[in-house]
């Protein structure tokens, strides 16, 4: 009887799939694919040069890749509610319909973004390039940040059987950790200022997953001689193997948590 | 076929059934009524699995339900609100629950039946409220299961297409099927229907047949008698 036992993942495929489909035909793929399409060469052709364009291009990912992915996560969970019943209804382990769902979502996010960047910069000539390190290291991140931040939605939208309530943490999720973390972080280095807080802002940093991104890229831009003193501390941690191997395990958990979690909540939650 | 013991649900301090027993055995059509409110869905619900009962028992030929998910390999069930995903067509919706559940299926008769052919390469979310409460149907018939449960079938059809249902109900039920329906249509479940099941206040407060039903609260009409059945109680 092997077979049988995968039988709830190749059904979990087979909604990604789907929905994986459905995504891709729906209009908002193609506004977010155009967007990327249109910023890649906009950015292309301000900057003339592909190293500085990589540079304004993680200042826009790393703040609206989470904001499209918590938005849309949300917005897909609330509209395909009455066909999530239609499934739960058929022979299907839940966890296989939510993981399958959020999979599609994530997936079609992530082509949009590698497809929409990509297309210009390799049409720039990316491949004969040294920046391709960096711009593959940038879509990777905005890869990761796309699961992590459509899995918190996936999360939210379960917790919240009201829908304006749902987008409203939604919102207010990505406003923390996209601005006020930032704002409290610094706060907290100036009130405690008179104390070694190297450690402390190394530790904030892995907390939150668009920082940790950030970090990641700017190291690995070599700009970190900008940031000062902490730039220098933080080069010592992340420009390390050991550095780079922990805020990739970081993102890996901070990818992997909520996802376990929606299967978890999932399996316990009336529909 | 369904046996439901001690069941107890309740959604915050909302206490929807409390100690619910039903037993309903193979073949025939029981409609479940109740007023608004009275927990027909959600009884419906546990069964399919769809709502965690707080306590108590529920199983389905034989085997318990709990955290189980293939005995709905046996199952059939209309959902009450028709909404698919907008962007597939409607034979590509077709064609995936027929790929989810990789059983025998017969979707060509029902799509003749119920006049889709013109409808199968729209795409769901262009189709009106009644031409997708068909395409509902064809999805909850399509299969050959022993149980079918109906969550107000007859909803935005034209008389056509409920014709054309009640056809297809008293054919299944010559199979020996057994239907779980409900509606708020009282002709419909007077037609259709062998038992009625009703619950008021969580409880099953009346099971049996609509003569039995004419009987007990002394009217000589169904719609009468399920309106009296509920107003008993309150002078209780």
């Amino acid at each position: 009887m092997p077979l049988r036992l995968y039988q709830p993942t190749t059904i979990m495929i087979k909604i990604l799939k789907y929905s994986f489909y459905d995504l891709m035909r729906s209009r908002w793929s193609y506004v977010y694919f155009l967007f990327y399409l249109l910023l890649g060469f906009v950015l292309l052709f301000l900057n003339n040069e592909l190293s500085k364009a990589v540079i304004t291009l993680m200042n826009v990912i790393i703040v609206l890749v989470p904001l499209i992915g918590i938005i849309f996560g949300v917005m897909y969970y609330y509209n395909s509610k009455e066909f999530t019943e239609l499934l739960l209804a058929q022979p299907i382990k839940r966890s296989s319909i939510f993981l399958g769902q959020y999979f599609g979502v994530a997936g079609s996010l992530t082509v949009s973004l590698v497809l929409g960047l990509g297309i210009p910069f390799i049409l720039y000539g990316l491949f004969q390039s040294n920046a391709i390190w960096d711009f593959s290291l940038l879509l990777i991140t905005g890869a990761f940040l796309t699961l992590i931040f459509t899995a918190v939605a996936f999360n939210i939208a379960l917790a919240n059987e009201n829908k304006i309530k749902g987008f409203g943490y939604a919102v207010l999720a990505w406003l923390f950790l996209a601005v006020i973390y930032d704002g409290l972080f610094l706060m907290s280095l100036i009130v405690f200022e008179d104390y070694p807080l190297d450690n402390l802002s190394l530790i904030a940093t892995m907390f939150n997953p668009i920082d940790l991104s950030r970090t990641l890229i700017l190291l690995k831009l070599d700009i970190s001689a900008l940031l000062g003193y902490t730039g220098a501390i933080f080069k010592q941690f992340f420009g390390t193997n050991l550095g780079l191997f922990m805020s990739i395990f970081m993102l890996f958990l901070w990818t992997i948590i909520p996802i376990w979690r929606l299967g978890y909540v999932s399996k316990r939650k009336d529909f | 076929m369904i046996q439901v013991e001690n069941l107890h649900k309740k959604f915050g301090k909302n206490v929807v059934l409390a100690e619910l027993e039903l037993h309903i055995d193979q073949g025939g059509i029981f409609a479940v009524l109740g007023p608004n409110g009275s927990g027909k869905t959600t009884l419906i619900k546990t069964v399919l699995g769809m709502v965690l009962p707080n306590k108590g028992t529920i199983s389905v030929m034989d085997s318990s339900v709990r955290d189980k998910w293939k005995y709905r390999q046996d199952i059939n069930y209309l959902p009450q609100i028709a909404n698919f995903p907008g962007n597939l067509k409607v034979k590509e919706l077709i064609a995936m629950i027929k790929d989810i559940r990789q059983k025998p299926s017969d979707e060509l008769k029902l799509i003749g039946l119920f006049g889709l052919e013109s409808f199968l390469d729209k795409k769901l979310s262009n189709l009106s409220g009644g031409t997708k409460q068909k395409v509902n149907i064809v999805l909850a018939f399509m299969f050959n299961s022993p149980l079918i449960i109906l969550d107000e079938p007859t909803n935005g059809l034209d008389p056509l297409a409920l014709i054309r249902l009640k056809e297809l109900i008293f054919e299944e039920k010559a199979k020996g099927k057994t239907f779980l329906i409900t509606s708020h249509i009282m002709q419909f479940v007077e037609e259709v229907s062998d038992q009625i099941v009703y619950l008021l206040e969580g409880k099953i407060y009346f099971k049996g047949s609509i003569e039995e039903l004419k009987t007990k609260t002394g009217q000589s009409n169904f719609e009468h008698a399920i309106a009296a059945i509920s107003t008993h109680n309150n002078h209780d």
